[in-house]
């Protein structure tokens, strides 16, 4: 099954190869990675998604928690969460059937954000099955389709889920949505705030 | 003395020191005594520095020894062992003791100097990516390239080594941060509070459902490991057996976790256990794991593995739990914590029904005794093995190498302290033993240490001899020769078709090698000369090796082929004089 874990690293050299070696060591393939800067200084926050069977999950997190680096680790699995990517696709593109993709962009809910004489470049952010929809439209002209640049997974759990917005907002964790976020946990508690 | 009060100060007092200077005024902060390593163009400027600071530095002869002396020390004292080297074939050297350290969760640190960081990855002279290589084999480790950063990656790696689950740490400095100054503050480099892990977790339903299962359990077994000793648990685990009246079977690294000599203690367990001890977990109807990860070797195949019972998993690594071994309750924390807390929900039970089976199902393997066994000539590993521990009185610190000497020593050496052998179990390193007992030395300078090696093993690391000889430090040394790396030619044997490639092996003359290095020796080529040899030995002033001329073609027996069942054990053969005899306990 599809694990889809989110993570907060330190912000500092190596971190993300230590955490694309533990997966290596595990001998499982990493689907989709993504990283970026977070709401706290010095943490990057990633979204990783990987195949392995269902009882693996436990394993991963508890061994991403055993590198030096990774402060806090939440495993979303079928929680109710908000899943997007984005897309740039560059597509080949007349004056004279520019209009078609136009439509196609519209129903698709995407943007057109650059426009040249021969190609223009589609903007989509959406569920990966939407993004793969619109490839597969555009792909029924054979090499319409010049350059795919998909940024991989963003998770973000529904609501005031995650353990440390609770804490902050000083309200009672929400049982049954989360069972298995240790409520002792918070970023704050981790990473002692940096003296400004 | 002046170096002393110097460093000390520095302790005390914020200096402006070299980098080279913080390295050891950091250890000296951290109350490292002992450092095994070797120097080299990298490193020259910490080496140069060593004379200032109270610190004992060991030549090594091979960087691997280092490594294992670091790790020997560390089983030997519970302390951090520290080892180090220069960059590049230095460090790479360090590698296998690094994983030997990582496989069975020791606390070592491992300081590497690397080129400057002016030229790091540029390919330069002896520059490797240390930090990249060691990755999967530490714990964690640190590249540092500002002397201002060396005291706070010390002090942290040496916080990380002992923490949780112990395990080595590797700091790789850069030459110009060892040449660099910066203000060395030993107070202001120190660590956060070591962050748990934060899956621990200690409930106390998991307490009360572990309290029930114990006291309704009518076959239950204990399986103590090496998370025993090194949670400090041997009294809870103890308490917890005596109470409830609960067998304990150990693993390797669990010997002397236990002691040998308690009515309660079953003996070793998994591939080369006793066969009342695995059949006794294939029977049990609970199994209480303490500070063990059912390992391969202990498990046997994990489908077939214990299938009448519940089992209850106290061990500190959240990512051991349900990793081999799917368990009903697992508590994740420090054993001894964990003992402390369920203690008071045990109550005493009779457990006498099941102790009497397990002591029937011995039957007439269990009893055997080597020294009433009838002199046939033969010289055979139990033997040797036997007479050092009723001679030493089991009052010895055992280092052992790999392969079926290893075995033997488990079976036939009674630990009843722990520490009391040391041995790489997980990695399972041949060359393990020589170095590894200099270490142990060092760090239990007032203890007999003995080494009980192979002739294979013995050849891959006989060159810190003169290390023992340059630090004039007495070590009994016991080579179990054979001729064969033995236990690869027991596999030859029983799965191969007795193919014997690669397996027979021309040795030197272990005496004469000990000659040559001023190491006093003696061959043994009968079982009649094993006791006074032993006892010349320890009377030696010095260092003394013993060549002990064994039976070449003998394999260590009970015996589980790799991913069988428990069950499913290569018995003792019936025939062999050494074994299935009346005893005389």
């Amino acid at each position: 099954m599809l694990h889809t874990f989110v993570a907060y690293v330190e912000d500092i050299p190596g971190v993300l190869t230590r955490v694309a070696s533990l997966f290596r060591r595990l001998n499982i393939n990493i689907n989709s990675l993504t990283v970026g800067r977070s709401e706290r200084a010095g943490l990057s926050r990633l979204t990783l998604v990987c195949d392995a069977s269902a009882e693996a999950g436990h394993r991963i997190r508890a061994s991403l928690y055993k590198l030096e680096n990774v402060v806090h680790v939440d495993d979303i699995a079928k929680d109710p969460s908000v899943t997007r990517e984005l897309a740039l696709i560059k597509v080949a593109a007349s004056p004279s059937n520019r209009s078609q993709i136009f439509d196609l962009v519209e129903v698709f809910r995407a943007r057109i954000v650059d426009l040249t004489s021969e190609s223009l470049m589609i903007e989509m952010t959406g569920v990966e099955s939407k993004i793969e929809g619109l490839i597969e439209v555009l792909r029924e002209d054979d090499g319409r389709i010049l350059e795919i640049c998909r940024s991989g997974k963003m998770t973000m759990r529904r609501g005031h889920h995650t353990s440390s917005v609770l804490k902050a907002m000083g309200a009672a964790p929400d049982e049954a949505a989360e069972p298995d976020i240790e409520t002792a946990e918070t970023l704050e508690e981790i990473v002692p705030s940096e003296p400004e | 003395m002046e170096t002393n009060a110097n460093a000390n100060a520095h302790l005390t007092t914020p200096t402006r020191l070299t980098g080279a200077e913080i390295v050891w005024a950091t250890l000296v902060g951290e109350g490292v005594e002992t450092v095994f390593g070797y120097p080299g163009g990298a490193i020259l400027p910490v080496y140069d520095a060593l004379r200032k600071f109270p610190i004992h530095h060991v030549l090594v002869r091979h960087e691997q020894g280092a490594s294992h002396m670091a790790d020997g020390y560390a089983r030997a004292s519970g302390k951090v062992g520290v080892a180090m080297a220069t960059s590049g074939p230095g460090a790479t050297n360090l590698i296998t003791g690094i994983a030997t350290a990582m496989l069975d969760s020791i606390p070592i640190v491992c300081i590497t100097g690397n080129v400057s960081s002016k030229v790091l990855g540029t390919d330069a002279f002896q520059e490797v990516d240390i930090t990249g290589i060691t990755l999967p084999v530490t714990k964690h480790n640190f590249l540092v390239n500002r002397t201002e950063d060396i005291a706070p990656a010390i002090r942290s790696a040496m916080q990380i080594a002992q923490s949780g689950r112990p395990g080595p740490v590797l700091v790789d400095i850069t030459k110009d941060a060892q040449q660099g100054t910066a203000i060395f503050d030993f107070a202001a480099a120190k660590p956060h509070p070591y962050r748990p892990h934060p899956m621990l977790r200690v409930e106390d339903s998991g307490l009360a459902q572990a309290a029930e299962l114990i006291r309704n359990a009518k076959r239950p077994i204990i399986l103590a490991g090496h998370g025993v000793s090194e949670s400090g648990a041997m009294e809870q685990v103890r308490t917890l057996a005596e109470r409830a009246q609960i067998p304990v079977a150990l693993t390797l690294l669990g010997l002397g976790n236990f002691p040998a000599s308690h009515p309660l203690n079953m003996g070793m367990m998994g591939m080369h256990g006793e066969s009342w001890v695995n059949h006794a977990i294939q029977e049990a109807d609970l199994l209480i794991a303490c500070g063990m990860r059912f390992d391969d070797r202990v498990t046997g195949s994990t489908s077939t593995y214990s299938l009448k019972s519940k089992k209850i998993h106290i061990e500190v690594d959240p990512a051991e739990i349900n990793k081999n071994i799917t368990v009903d309750v697992a508590l994740v924390g420090d054993l001894r914590e964990v003992l402390e807390q369920l203690l008071p929900r045990i109550a005493s039970r009779d457990g006498s029904e099941w102790l009497k089976a397990i002591e029937i199902s011995k039957g007439a393997v269990a009893v055997r005794d080597i020294k009433n066994l009838p002199d046939l000539g033969h010289l055979y590993a139990a033997h040797v093995i036997h007479d050092i521990w009723r001679i030493t009185g089991g009052n010895a610190i055992v280092v052992t190498d790999v392969g079926q000497h290893q075995m033997w020593e488990a079976q036939y050496f009674h630990h009843e302290h722990p520490r009391s052998l040391v041995t790489s179990g997980g990695l399972g390193t041949m060359g393990f033993a020589l170095p590894a007992a200099i270490g142990a030395k060092f760090a239990c300078p007032e203890k007999e240490v003995w080494v009980v090696a192979g002739d294979g093993g013995f050849q891959m690391t006989a060159a810190e001899l003169s290390t023992i000889v340059q630090e004039n430090i007495k070590i009994n040394i016991a080579i179990i020769n054979n001729g064969f790396l033995g236990m690869v030619r027991q596999w030859q044997q029983f799965f191969y078709d007795s193919n014997y490639e690669a397996t027979p092996l021309i040795s030197p003359d272990f005496v004469k090698l000990a000659d040559a290095h001023g190491i006093a020796g003696r061959a043994v080529r009968t079982r009649s000369e094993v006791a006074d040899a032993v006892a010349e030995a320890r009377s030696a002033p010095g260092t003394f090796l013993l060549n002990f001329l064994v039976e070449k073609e003998e394999s260590v027996y009970p015996m589980i082929p790799a991913g069988a069942s428990l069950h499913e054990m290569i018995r003792r053969p019936g025939k062999d004089p050494l074994l299935e005899t009346p005893d005389d306990k």
